[in-house]
């Protein structure tokens, strides 16, 4: 187990600059989800890390040694690949022993280390299978065990679940997490599905076109996300966004578009007519008399919630509720934010402003 | 909503397909009339003159008579004749040297080509040109160059000062083996190593990005991944070569006739030399036909080297 730290790192292909300076201080021990659309980079920091890309500038280091010109097989790094890259002309016992083998490992120690990564992820009894007679779980729960066999100071996760059914991502999400939570090794794991990053991490990592946006604890970036992009790439549904500016005629508010009043916890100081972009999450709305009129275009009940997309001054929002109520397209309903969750954003820069 | 009432619409009563109907959309009938050039072709091509040539076997025909059955005399002829044993060994000697450095060549053209380098469309397409050249065009081209007075090699030599006197390429037993088997090295490394690049191609690169955090070397990466993931190609390649090298005729026709003393004639040659210049047809399709049984051994090694491999794709046979 080691601690990993990233440090101005940087990444050209070509003339083209994909990563523009990124640091990252990974605990020992820490489950890191890089997070962010396609093309932010984050597949290729996670490459660099492995020794599969080169570092244009910057420096990644693993424990107290900087790694940059260390062979990837002296990293002491494993990788699962988003393919699973499995050898398909070897057994899963020859894959898993893969590594051993090359090390010069004896057949006595490679079984035991074999035996012992299936035994830790149920694969005893498919050991003498070749990749193609398995399903997609158990080929993902292979390259993990290939992984495992090593016993690396970090584990290298590249959209691990993306080939997977819903079904099985959910439940691959959990054994991912609880293999963790046995053996403490330091992860770092690249997913474009916040949903994967929440549930996972102790630490997101929020990627957007070779930056990084924001780092912290899954709750932190969902309760004080530092800037619009965050705001509506994590949650789900994404947050609402309406344009328009503070307005606050003795108490806190915000005129949005087509002249709607919406509430507001606190005004920035000095924010009085500044145009803003109000941010609110779909769980934040309640029915209230008080609340803004809107209109129900779609009902989309889920069983646990209800998703309601509603005209609200002209512009779709949508709203979730936990509790049943009778709802109708067409019907006027009044939708109250609610003040103290509301997030308030620059409109040019998207920086958070309350 | 809509205000236009709409008109309920006409539907025809519903009709049973004609028996002609049903045959025309019967998947098997369609499938014979697809199948029928082919098998017209294959008969009139193939079968007909193969048939034809192993009945002319068992006559005594010549040129401009059809000749009578004689049995297997044709066969007991050869079984005496020491210069068709001298073609068969030519033919073998000819085929496992020629084909056995194709693969090696083939094989390190068809993995460097797979790195990525500057100008790699151009170099693929120039590993290209000795297949697209005639062949007898550069049987020419070789038997100039192998010529005993004005062989661009020798000329070469002899400036260097490395020799005094010109050699012999296609007039000495052994040099004139060696040609033959160069230029027919020079024409078959292309169609292999394009093919086994082909087959380079469809392994992912996540494997040996796999391999690599595995720990492995280059020549360990060949060995464990890539050769075992080639071998289904490489045995469908040395097949289709095996056949091509072992029924050459153009190249040897071109350059040596057979000469000197027989020492570069292979059966194809050989069966050729006695059945039309020599007009006994008889005896150069029973030497024609001796071939089948070498043809069909290289078949059965590829068959049982191409039987589907446990880790392959394909129907459940564990």
């Amino acid at each position: 187990m080691s601690s990993v730290q990233i440090r101005d790192v940087r990444k050209s292909f070509g003339g083209f600059e994909v990563l523009h300076g990124v640091s990252i201080a990974i605990e020992d021990g820490a489950f890191v989800v890089l997070v962010g659309p396609s093309g932010c980079g984050k597949s290729t920091l996670l490459r660099m890390l492995a020794g599969l890309e080169n570092i244009t500038s910057g420096t990644i280091s693993i424990g107290d040694r900087v790694v940059n010109n260390v062979q990837p097989k002296e990293r002491d790094i494993a990788m699962v690949f988003q393919n699973y890259a499995l050898y398909p002309h070897m057994t899963v016992a020859d894959n898993m022993g893969f590594s051993l083998k090359l090390r010069g490992a004896t057949a006595d120690e490679i079984s035991t280390g074999v035996r012992r990564a299936a035994e830790i992820l149920a694969l005893t009894p498919l050991l003498d299978r070749y990749p193609r007679q398995l399903s997609g779980g158990q080929r993902q729960r292979v390259a993990m065990g290939r992984a495992i066999v090593r016993d690396p100071q970090v584990f290298l996760f590249d959209e691990p679940l993306s080939n997977l059914d819903a079904k099985l991502r959910v439940a691959m999400r959990t054994e991912i997490k609880e293999l963790h939570q046995r053996l403490k090794t330091t992860t770092v794991y690249v997913t474009h599905d916040q949903i994967e990053a929440m549930t996972m991490a102790d630490k997101i990592v929020v990627m957007h076109d070779g930056i990084v946006e924001q780092m912290g604890t899954p709750l932190e970036l969902y309760d004080k996300p530092d800037n619009q992009f965050v705001a509506g790439f994590i949650g789900s549904p994404a947050m609402n966004f309406l344009n328009g500016k503070v307005k606050s005629n003795g108490a806190a508010g915000f005129e949005g578009p087509n002249g709607v009043k919406l509430p507001l916890g606190s005004a920035p100081a000095n924010s009085e007519g500044r145009p803003a972009v109000y941010g609110i999450r779909p769980e934040h709305f309640t029915i209230a008399d008080d609340g803004a009129e809107a209109e129900i275009v779609v009902v989309e009940p889920t069983g646990s919630e209800t998703q309601v997309f509603a005209k609200l001054g002209g512009e779709q929002v949508v709203a979730v509720f936990r509790e049943r109520h009778q709802f109708n397209p067409g019907e006027k309903i009044r939708l109250k934010p609610d003040p103290s969750l509301v997030h308030l954003f620059d409109e040019t820069t998207g920086k958070r402003l309350n | 909503m809509a205000d236009i009432a709409l008109q309920p619409r006409v539907r025809p009563p519903i009709r049973e397909a004609t028996r002609w109907e049903q045959i025309k959309s019967n998947r098997n009938f369609i499938a014979l009339w697809f199948m029928l050039p082919a098998m017209a072709f294959l008969l009139f091509f193939l079968a007909y003159p193969l048939g034809l040539g192993i009945w002319i076997s068992f006559t005594d025909a010549r040129i401009g008579r059809p000749g009578a059955f004689i049995g297997l005399e044709n066969y007991e002829w050869l079984w005496d004749d020491s210069i068709f044993w001298l073609s068969v060994f030519n033919t073998l000697l000819y085929t496992f040297v020629a084909s056995a450095i194709k693969f090696g060549i083939g094989l390190y053209l068809a993995l460097l080509l797979n790195e990525n380098m500057p100008f790699k469309a151009m170099l693929r397409a120039l590993v290209l040109i000795p297949f697209i050249v005639p062949t007898v065009l550069s049987a020419l081209a070789f038997w100039w160059i192998f010529d005993s007075q004005f062989s661009i090699i020798s000329w070469s030599l002899k400036e260097m000062g490395l020799i005094t006197e010109n050699i012999n390429f296609l007039g000495d037993v052994y040099w004139a083996r060696a040609c033959v088997i160069f230029a027919n090295i020079w024409r078959g490394v292309p169609f292999v190593a394009i093919t086994l690049l082909a087959g380079l191609q469809t392994v992912s690169p996540s494997l040996y990005e796999a391999a690599t955090l595995d720990g492995a070397t280059r020549w360990q990466m060949f060995r464990n991944i890539t050769y075992p993931l080639l071998t289904p190609i490489i045995a469908v390649v040395m097949t289709f070569s095996v056949l091509f090298t072992f029924t050459d005729f153009q190249l040897i026709w071109a350059m040596t006739r057979g000469g000197p003393v027989n020492s570069t004639h292979l059966m194809a040659t050989l069966s050729y030399q006695r059945a039309i210049i020599g007009g006994v047809l008889g005896e150069g399709a029973a030497i024609s036909n001796a071939m089948i049984p070498f043809l069909l051994a290289a078949i059965m090694v590829s068959w049982f080297g191409l039987q589907r491999r446990k880790w392959q794709q394909g129907e459940n046979n564990d």
